[in-house]
């Protein structure tokens, strides 16, 4: 399986995810500029966190425009894998892949600290190995993950199971304590928590391993491979 | 020589008659002996080169000779002082680079970017050796926190602290904050940076090679900052808000980009010499690169990158314009250096060449508009030996008696109240607006003794801090100084690192001053003497005076900023108590020390006496028995005694393990004394009830004096002194005054 890494000017998180896809699941991965005009190799996409393009106009507003993003946005519709963690989920919203929007934090600063979230939706294929309910912990670090969407996409979400993460304490006022969602297929998630910074006990968590392996076993079922525990 | 002369600019004959050269800060010795210097009168743009170049910020005129007395070398040490960073071996061809630098009058005046160019300034010195910055501290200090003044500037320095590190991607670790009267108006915002590099990468700023071009690369250059290091050497007044135009604008996207730029041309193996243009911009870092290398410089100014029209070569000069480097490749690969800038999307300019006569010379439509002799910007500023005198209010201090005070009977009271003073609280409120996790290698996050990062592929981790106590060092400036050494040590070893080195950050008031200037010699010489004891030589820092206000100089606070090694990721070790049974070990003796004490300050409402004595062989001795019974796993958990004394530092463990405590303290002391003195050289440990028998052995055997004062267990911090209830409260309680104190002020 072959895992690509995003990296726009100011992407800051792109070296943590590589290093989280080596040590969880060792499989192939690459940074993959911003410039690329194929990722036709690639079966999941990550776009990491950051300060893309100084996070200048609003954060993920410039990024959506790169040309490695109509790429991303063939992928998300072939079906493969995307994941989008802080700056990255905003980029996907940006982009349109995701529904919603991500406003500045309700206290106006940037948290960052460990944060404890609920597992709400383990059908995605980036969260199999979790059980509904769960608690985990990973860490928040931004200053606009505040989740936003209008009364009518929150009816959607939850009819459609899109809801995949909620804080156990809301950290910057989300909507309905969101962490993250996905798209109605469940192959594009976004998330504003950190899961590459939970991979580590000695970090201070290892919680967020399982989304890593989850997306390889995803990957083996559907291409008939045998499972990872 | 061609006379450019813009319509605003004085004449070279002007500059003489009106002595316009005071302005910049440049005496009339001085004066004359640049004109000696030149062989005839300098022009406005030469006069403004030689004032940044021998303002105190670049020539440290006055404190060469007492940084002369600092030990620079040692066994680990691959270079000291003099690069832009200096850099410590820690093994397998890696090494650990480090600085400390004060960026206090710009925030005193603009607190957000004063602060955030603070740490992209320190940022730039770090990865111009090619090191990979991979984190980063800060030491503050402000006024009390409940003046308005004090809170704003407190509020946006951590703001534009947060803003900068945050977006570049280096996780800010730790570091430290105290509030005092005597820092307000005049707030320190000193920012250090830590990186990371193999042996073979390490770069020097030296313009060598004849004929070789000389490049600039980084965003264009504007009107900000010009003489921000002459700014920064002078006191701040009543006009000092109308010097706002000194101080520069910060973009950590665009220092992100020219970081990562720089690290692959100089992983390309290509580079020559490089520099950031830190303080006094193109002047400084092109006079530097070529005086470290013999030769001169040609710039080309109008190749020079500009934001703004017609600027003139004098602004251009002494801009401060951020984010921006200086390098010299050799000409056959001129094309691949600026290939790899051209990809990341950075201006690269050929700007100058490398040339034989030793001379800095500028070149600007045209005209040669400045020519001035390397050797004398760089070497020959005049170095003083300021008068020295011993301070009316140290002779006054011997006689105060700090045990006289009347004896504190609710002692639980004098602790929540030290735990809500602004400089013991948590400061959680700071550091969570800090990403000091991106990177994913911090193992030890704020909030304990000091921070450790994991040297990625290595059993390895790097332990960091910064340390100083102001008030002692203002009660004794030798004592102080010798304390603020050994106790970033403490740091370091109760997290489980051997000591490396330290760089320090001198902030002092005037130097004119011969009390200010004794406060320095003082401090200098026990911090050398420290460093030689503990074997952590200087490897480089920064020196800031004129940091004084309406009432006079600030404490003196000679920051120091230390590095230790974790040999194994198996040492690290943390302040929190670990599991109910843990036994409770004191190791040192405590007397009854309040001078310059927490205690003392928030009880008391004074700082006054003298501070805690400290004995540098009995704290070396401490230090290395402590980091040896880490080594041999016998301890849980380690925490150096500081402010607010032994129940402080009880109390800190209880309320990070999240876990009570029962104690019995055996001291011949008055309880408030045995509580909270601030007695050197001592550190708890708990350990399982396995191994404190031969925890409490091994350190007896060591020399090091060693109490049996309690065990971990329940819910209540419980102490008795002489077997005498002192404290007791529940550790939540606790927990909420010392958490809520900070968030509550700043409401």
């Amino acid at each position: 399986m072959n895992f690509a890494v995003l990296v726009f000017p100011g992407s800051n998180c792109d070296i943590d995810c590589y290093k989280a896809v080596e040590q969880t699941v060792g499989q192939p991965v690459d940074y993959v500029w911003h410039t690329a005009t194929d990722l036709s190799k690639y079966d999941c996409i990550i776009v990491p966190g950051g300060f893309s393009y100084g996070d200048y106009l609003r954060s993920g507003a410039i990024a959506r425009f790169a040309p490695v993003m109509a790429e991303v946005a063939k992928a998300a519709a072939a079906g493969k894998y995307v994941i989008g963690i802080c700056n990255g989920f905003q980029i996907l919203t940006e982009a349109g892949l995701l529904p919603g929007a991500l406003r500045r934090n309700t206290s106006l600063k940037f948290r960052c600290h460990s944060s404890i979230l609920r597992v709400e939706n383990n059908k995605t294929p980036f969260t199999t190995q979790y059980e509904v309910g769960e608690l985990i912990d990973i860490p928040i670090a931004h200053g606009e993950g505040n989740y936003y969407c209008d009364e009518a996409t929150l009816a959607q979400l939850k009819q459609n199971n899109q809801i995949v993460f909620r804080y156990a304490d809301n950290p910057n006022g989300s909507v309905e304590d969101i962490a993250g969602v996905c798209n109605e297929q469940g192959n594009v998630v976004g998330m504003m928590p950190h899961p590459e910074r939970a991979v580590n006990q000695l970090l201070g968590s290892e919680d967020g391993k399982k989304m890593f392996t989850s997306i390889l076993n995803a990957w083996r079922e559907q291409h008939g491979a045998a499972s990872i525990g | 020589m061609a006379q450019q002369v813009s319509a605003k600019e004085p004449t070279a004959e002007q500059i003489a008659d009106q002595q316009i050269y005071k302005q910049f800060g440049v005496s009339e010795q001085e004066y004359e002996l640049i004109c000696g210097f030149l062989g005839r009168q300098p022009n406005y743009t030469e006069i403004g080169v030689f004032s940044v170049m021998w303002s105190e910020h670049c020539a440290y005129k006055n404190s060469k000779p007492l940084l002369r007395r600092f030990p620079v070398t040692g066994e680990r040490v691959l270079m000291g002082p003099g690069e832009g960073a200096g850099i410590v071996d820690i093994g397998d061809n890696q090494a650990v680079v480090f600085k400390i630098e004060s960026h206090n009058h710009p925030s005193a005046v603009e607190p957000y970017q004063g602060a955030a160019t603070g740490v992209g300034g320190i940022i730039r010195d770090i990865f111009s050796m090619g090191a990979r910055p991979i984190a980063s501290l800060n030491s503050l200090r402000f006024g009390k926190l409940e003046s308005e003044r004090a809170k704003y500037l407190f509020e946006h320095v951590v703001s534009g602290i947060a803003g900068y590190g945050n977006c570049i991607g280096i996780p800010t670790v730790g570091g430290e904050v105290m509030f005092d009267e005597s820092y307000e108006g005049n707030p320190l915002v000193n920012a250090m940076c830590v990186g990371l590099i193999d042996h073979d990468k390490i770069q020097r700023g030296v313009a060598k090679g004849i004929g070789n071009p000389v490049f600039y690369v980084g965003p264009a250059t504007g009107r900000d900052g010009i003489h921000g290091a002459t700014f920064a050497s002078e006191e701040l007044t009543a006009e000092t808000e109308a010097k706002r135009s000194a101080v520069q604008v910060g973009d950590p996207f665009m220092e992100k980009l020219v970081m990562e730029s720089t690290l692959e041309l100089i992983n390309s193996g290509i580079v020559v010499g490089i520099q950031d243009m830190g303080a006094a911009g193109l002047t400084c870092s092109s006079a530097e690169m070529a005086s470290k290398a013999g030769n001169g410089l040609e710039l080309y100014l109008d190749e020079v990158p500009q934001r703004e029209p017609n600027m003139t070569a004098y602004e251009m000069m002494l801009s401060e314009s951020q984010e921006r480097m200086l390098f010299v490749v050799e000409p056959k690969d001129e094309a691949q250096a600026r290939e790899i800038f051209e990809r990341w999307g950075v201006i690269c300019a050929k700007v100058g060449k490398v040339t034989d006569d030793g001379r800095l010379r500028l070149i600007h439509q045209g005209e040669v508009v400045g020519d001035m002799p390397v050797q004398a910007l760089v070497d020959e500023c005049p170095i003083y030996n300021k008068p020295s005198a011993v301070p009316a209010y140290y002779i006054e201090n011997e006689k105060v008696d700090t045990t006289r005070y009347a004896e504190v009977t609710d002692l639980t009271g004098a602790l929540e109240k030290v735990l809500a003073s602004p400089t013991v609280a948590s400061k959680e409120w700071v550091y969570s607006q800090y990403d000091y996790m991106v990177r994913t290698s911090t193992a030890v996050q704020p909030g304990s003794d000091a921070a450790v990062v994991l040297v990625d592929g290595t059993r390895k981790g790097l332990a960091m801090t910064t340390d100083c106590n102001g008030r002692y060092v203002y009660l004794d400036p030798e004592v102080g100084g010798r304390i603020a050494v050994s106790e970033a040590a403490r740091n370091i070893v109760c997290s489980g690192a051997e000591p490396l080195a330290i760089t320090d950050n001198l902030n002092f008031g005037s130097p004119e001053k011969p009390d200010i200037f004794w406060q320095m010699e003082k401090s200098v010489d026990g911090m050398a003497e420290a460093c030689r004891e503990l074997n952590t030589p200087v490897i480089g820092g920064n020196v800031s005076l004129y940091n004084e206000n309406r009432k006079g100089a600030i404490y003196p606070t000679p920051v120091v900023g230390m590095v230790g090694l974790v040999h194994d990721t198996d040492h690290i070790t943390t302040q929190a108590f670990k599991k109910e049974g843990d036994v409770i070990l004191l190791l040192g003796n405590t007397q009854a020390e309040l001078g310059g004490s927490e205690f003392q300050y928030v009880v008391h409402g004074v700082t006054e006496g003298r501070p805690p004595q400290l004995d540098l062989a009995t704290e070396r001795t401490l230090l290395q028995t402590v980091l040896s019974a880490i080594q041999q796993g016998l301890v849980a958990s380690a925490h150096d005694l500081s402010d607010g004394g032994l129940a402080t530092a009880l109390a800190e463990s209880c309320i990070s393990g999240n876990v009570g405590a029962s104690v019995n303290f055996t001291a011949d002391l008055r309880p408030d004394f045995a509580l909270f003195s601030e007695s050197q050289s001592r550190i708890v440990l708990t350990s399982t009830p396995e191994n404190a028998e031969r925890l409490a052995a091994y350190v007896r055997e060591q020399g090091v004096p060693v109490q049996q004062i309690g065990t971990v267990q329940g819910n209540d911090l419980n102490i008795l002194v002489n077997s005498k209830p002192a404290i007791a409260a529940p550790v939540s309680q606790l927990a909420k005054v010392w958490k809520d104190a900070i968030p509550c002020l700043m409401k």
